[in-house]
């Protein structure tokens, strides 16, 4: 049986020609993608592989939950902190920690850097090169480059000479037969559109983007100390706050360090609206048909679980400025409530991942889920050598577990929050999205796209530098009414906790809805699970055949070339996969994991 | 086809002017510690020599170390991407994929055999014939196996391709294991850090262009111009210790004063590394300065000694008698603060008099690779 109709609604057919791309390059981790494509060239069958398993959850087991945000945080180093945050918060709430408000302004600071740095790095050097062709950008006439700039925006680099002399830096570079990152791209590929011009001020906005994006993480490093990889603290923050004492220039916080703080802000929301926005405009309109190709469950299934708390210790829908909720069938007239707690709402199911159940069919909630590593290859799967040719999605097939909300594979991300926080009514997003569809003339539907994800991250890109130094503001109000308190240490010791607790936390990643549960038994972490963005939507194949977000938004796309996938690349991209978040792992009994040999 | 342009002329052309140039090189130098004449000797290096093919493979890791590099200030990342090396293969920012990007490997070591660089982020996990982590269907390890085989020196990036780091914390499910421990015959530099500091990343590579030679190795393989000395060595919150002033709860007073994090648990004072000196994101801070203790990243095997909250246990700091205990006990009697702080100079010159104490941890020992 070549054709299958899945109960989501996709047809799958199988009958044409496999194309594999491993690895996918410029992401986070390992992901192989797998494709059949008509005579035609478009594609009738999508499977994701994720390639790489750590097995961070069953080192967890019996450690002190403080220590735990500093594991998970290890999972993923480019959405750095995002574990970390969703780790504090578990604990806070398995032990009903309350943290100050300046705490969850500084971490609110500390995770809206994180998305503009994300979001801007993730446009320029992890999906550019996939609209932008560097070798055209050669015949670009500077003069017109420079016009086209002046016409985008005010930003400053934008003389003539500045784009000769970007222009002649890319001519060595492909002159020397040393092209570095730029090797083997798919230059003058029958895809790429953008006249030379507009190729030539994205590269130059590439170049920019790089040395600029060290910048915005500064704010972290003042806050944690570092970054990748900043220092968080269960029951508030550790950067002690000394603005008017003794000693205050040598503490964590003082007035330098929030001037240095707000200046970084306003540098990236200027970077952000003169440079990241009027790009992606440009480079939109010239792919207006990618508005139409890629949007798989987008249009149909949405999940965010909220972020960016108003008040300390609420994480309600009246505190959150993105809320919480689903949306289902695309009826954004309603959101659904998502309760993470709930047992019969988030469930993992494994048929197609590399790991075994009790009840294989079972789908199970974080807090009871298990894994047991079960490494086993479809008998369809090709091999030739010691490499596999083609993985058998009628068997198991990745290492990325099969999460569900009420049964429906769901795709999370920055096209969910943004659509959740339109269709709640949230002013500052309606405005942004109306009148960036109403300058590229397209209706709400074409948010549903490849080109419409990339947006939507852009917009939430420029929401969160225009937030950021509003929580910044905040924090300066807090600590002129003369509240500087940054941690709450009434339950630190191990000592004033419940024998058994169990808790949950919430956050937002830049690439969408992370959630981590945590059981604690005699001061001790018991059981440790985490679901991540990248597992939603790289999922696999469900008990049912319903296909995850990946898979499904590559159907129906055409390739204009399928030995050179860079439509693949395109629509893949667009979700910012991170794979080092999705095959994390999970031993709920702390069981030597054993695997069945199968190769 | 081999290029034959100098760094130096490429960044020329890329008009770079040559007081930028010089500029650079003296800021480098400095980070060297390379002292009078430095700065010369590495602008002549930078005129002279082509530049040299990087692999970087990317095997169990998080892409911390990655990140960490496009941080970095001098040179700026996009300047040692472009001009110092030819970084022909990193999955994380390369244009090519599938079998494009593949076919890079292939030709690298076909042409550049016994001369160019491997540069390998994560770990390889032996555990399940290696399929923890497959890479263009095959496992990581055997695309490992044959870029090291044939490279001229290899750097592990970062704790995981030093020493395991997080995937190879107890139970080590994965098998996850140093490059150090797979390669025979090929010299390996372990530049370890959660992540290692941008700075000394782009400055290792930066000395071994300019010097042709491997830095100066310890018994861990790491180089001894940025891994010699303790966090506790260069803390600016040093003179607290000695002094007696502790941080005792979050966000007490001395928590806003700066005072010293060993009490909350910090490891800088068996952690060999230069965040104390260097700092983090072109010296805007490092994690004792933000107000949390140091979790010792840097070091083999550090997941394994937590609780990071609870003290280091014997730091004798000034003879086996004395500890942090009883100088804060003294400090905290009737003799009141001016006493206490006579007492910490004191104390200071006591120190100074004194052999410098053994790290607590356990070193492994093995010999630096020719």
């Amino acid at each position: 049986m070549t054709q299958i109709i899945t109960p989501n609604g996709f047809t799958l057919d199988s009958s044409g020609k496999r194309i594999a791309i491993d690895p996918v390059t410029r992401i986070e981790g390992h992901l192989r993608i797998e494709v059949n494509v008509d005579s035609a060239n478009v594609i009738r069958n999508a499977v994701s592989v994720g390639t790489m398993w750590r097995g961070l959850e069953p080192i967890l087991k019996g450690r002190d939950p403080r220590d735990a945000w500093s594991f998970v945080q290890r999972i993923c180093g480019v959405c750095t902190g995002v574990h970390a945050l969703a780790s504090v918060r578990s604990v806070e709430d398995a032990l009903a920690i309350k943290i100050p408000a300046n705490a969850n302004t500084i971490r609110n600071i500390m995770h809206l850097a994180l998305y503009v740095h994300d979001h801007l790095v993730h446009f320029y050097h992890l999906h550019a090169l996939d609209w932008v062709d560097v070798v055209s950008a050669l015949s670009a006439s500077p003069k017109a480059t420079s016009d086209l700039q002046q016409s985008l925006s005010p930003w400053p680099s934008a003389s003539v000479g500045y784009f000769k002399d970007v222009q002649d830096r890319v001519k060595k570079l492909v002159g020397s037969g040393q092209l570095g990152p730029f090797r083997n791209g798919y230059w003058g590929h029958a895809a790429y559109k953008l006249p030379p011009e507009a190729n030539l001020m994205a590269v130059a906005h590439y170049i920019e983007a790089l040395n600029f994006q060290r910048e915005i993480v500064k704010i972290q490093a003042v806050f944690g100390g570092k970054n990748p990889h900043p220092m968080w603290l269960v029951g508030g923050v550790p950067s002690a706050i000394n603005i008017h004492g003794t000693g205050a220039s040598g503490a964590p916080i003082n007035v330098e360090r929030l001037n240095l703080v707000a200046d970084i802000a306003d540098r990236a929301h200027t970077f952000i609206s003169q440079v990241y926005i009027p790009d992606l405009l440009a480079i939109a309109s010239f792919y207006r048909e990618w508005f139409k190709y890629g949007g798989g469950l987008a249009s149909k299934n949405l999940l965010c679980y909220g972020e960016f708390p108003t008040k300390a210790n609420d994480d309600s829908n009246s505190s959150l400025q993105i809320p919480r909720g689903a949306i289902l069938n695309g009826d954004l007239t309603k959101l659904h409530e998502v309760d993470l707690r709930d047992p019969s709402q988030i469930q993992e199911f494994i048929p197609h991942s590399w790991y075994n159940y009790t009840d294989a069919k079972a789908g199970l909630h974080p807090w009871d889920g298990q894994t047991e590593l079960d490494f086993r290859l479809g008998e369809k799967t090709r091999k030739s050598g010691d490499k596999i040719e083609a993985f058998d999605e009628g068997g198991k097939y990745s290492y990325v577990k099969a999460p569900r909300w009420k049964g429906q594979a769901m795709e999370t991300g920055p096209l969910a929050r943004m659509v959740i926080a339109y269709a709640s009514g949230n002013g500052r997003v309606k405005e942004l999205v109306d009148s960036t569809l109403k300058k590229l003339d397209l209706p709400l539907s074409a948010l549903f796209s490849t080109l419409g994800r990339t947006a939507a991250r852009g917009l939430e890109g420029l929401w969160a530098a225009e937030q950021l130094k509003q929580e910044i503001t905040t924090l300066q109000t807090a600590i002129k009414s003369g509240n500087e308190a940054t941690a709450n240490n009434e339950k630190w010791e191990p000592a004033s906790w419940p024998r058994e607790a169990k808790g949950v936390g919430y956050c937002e990643a830049p690439r969408g809805a992370l959630g981590h549960w945590i059981r604690i038994k005699d001061e001790k972490i018991e059981n440790y699970q985490c679901v991540v963005p990248t597992t939603w939507n790289a999922s696999p194949r469900d008990a049912q055949g319903n296909i995850g977000a990946y898979e499904a938004a590559l159907l129906g796309v055409p390739m204009a070339n399928p030995a050179k996938p860079l439509e693949i690349l395109r629509v893949i991209h667009s979700f910012d996969p991170c794979l080092a978040c999705a095959t994390h792992v999970i031993g709920p009994d702390g069981s030597e994991l054993t695997v069945a040999k199968v190769l | 086809m081999p290029d034959n342009s100098t760094f130096y002329d490429v960044i020329r052309a890329r008009g770079i002017s040559r007081r930028d140039f010089l500029g650079f090189c003296t800021l480098t130098a400095t980070y060297l510690g390379l002292g009078p004449g430095g700065a010369g000797t590495l602008a002549h290096a930078m005129q002279t020599k082509p530049r040299i093919p990087v692999l970087w493979l990317h095997g169990l890791e998080c892409t911390c170390c990655s990140e960490s590099f496009l941080r970095s200030g001098h040179p700026l990342a996009a300047d040692i991407v472009m001009s110092m090396i030819s970084l022909d293969y990193d999955d994380t920012i390369m244009a090519a994929a599938g079998d494009q990007a593949e076919a890079i490997i292939g030709d690298i070591i076909r042409d550049y055999r016994g001369a160019y660089i491997l540069a390998v982020e994560g770990n390889i996990p032996l555990a399940n014939d290696g399929m923890a982590c497959i890479v263009g269907g095959r496992p990581f390890k055997h695309q490992f196996d044959e870029a090291a085989k044939h490279a001229k020196a290899i750097i592990a990036w970062g704790t995981c391709a030093s020493s395991g780091c997080v995937q190879s914390a107890k139970p080590n499910p994965t098998r996850a294991t140093p490059v150090h421990k797979l390669v025979n015959h090929v010299p390996v530099i372990n530049v370890p850090g959660c992540p290692p500091i941008a700075e000394v990343m782009t400055s290792i590579i930066s000395y071994i262009l300019t010097y042709e030679r491997m830095p100066e190795l310890d018994n861990q393989l790491r180089p001894k111009m940025f891994y010699a000395q303790r966090v506790h060595d260069k803390c600016y919150r040093r003179a607290h210790f000695d002094a007696g002033q502790f941080v005792e709860h979050w966000d007490d007073d001395g928590a806003r004063q700066g005072w010293c994090l060993y009490k909350m648990g910090c490891r800088g004072p068996t952690t060999y590394n230069a965040c104390a000196s260097i700092g983090w994101n072109e010296n805007t801070s490092f994690p004792i300065r933000s107000g949390h203790g140091c979790i010792g990243c840097s070091e083999d095997g550090f997941w394994d000694r937590g609780p990071f909250y609870e003290r280091l246990p014997g730091m004798h700091q000034w003879g086996v008698e004395s500890n942090a205990d009883k100088v804060a006990a003294v400090a905290a009697t009737a003799l009141g603060v001016a006493v206490a702080t006579q007492l910490g100079a004191t104390l200071v010159k006591r120190a100074l008099h004194k052999p410098a104490p053994e790290p607590v941890v356990e070193r492994r020992e093995r010999e630096p690779q020719k």
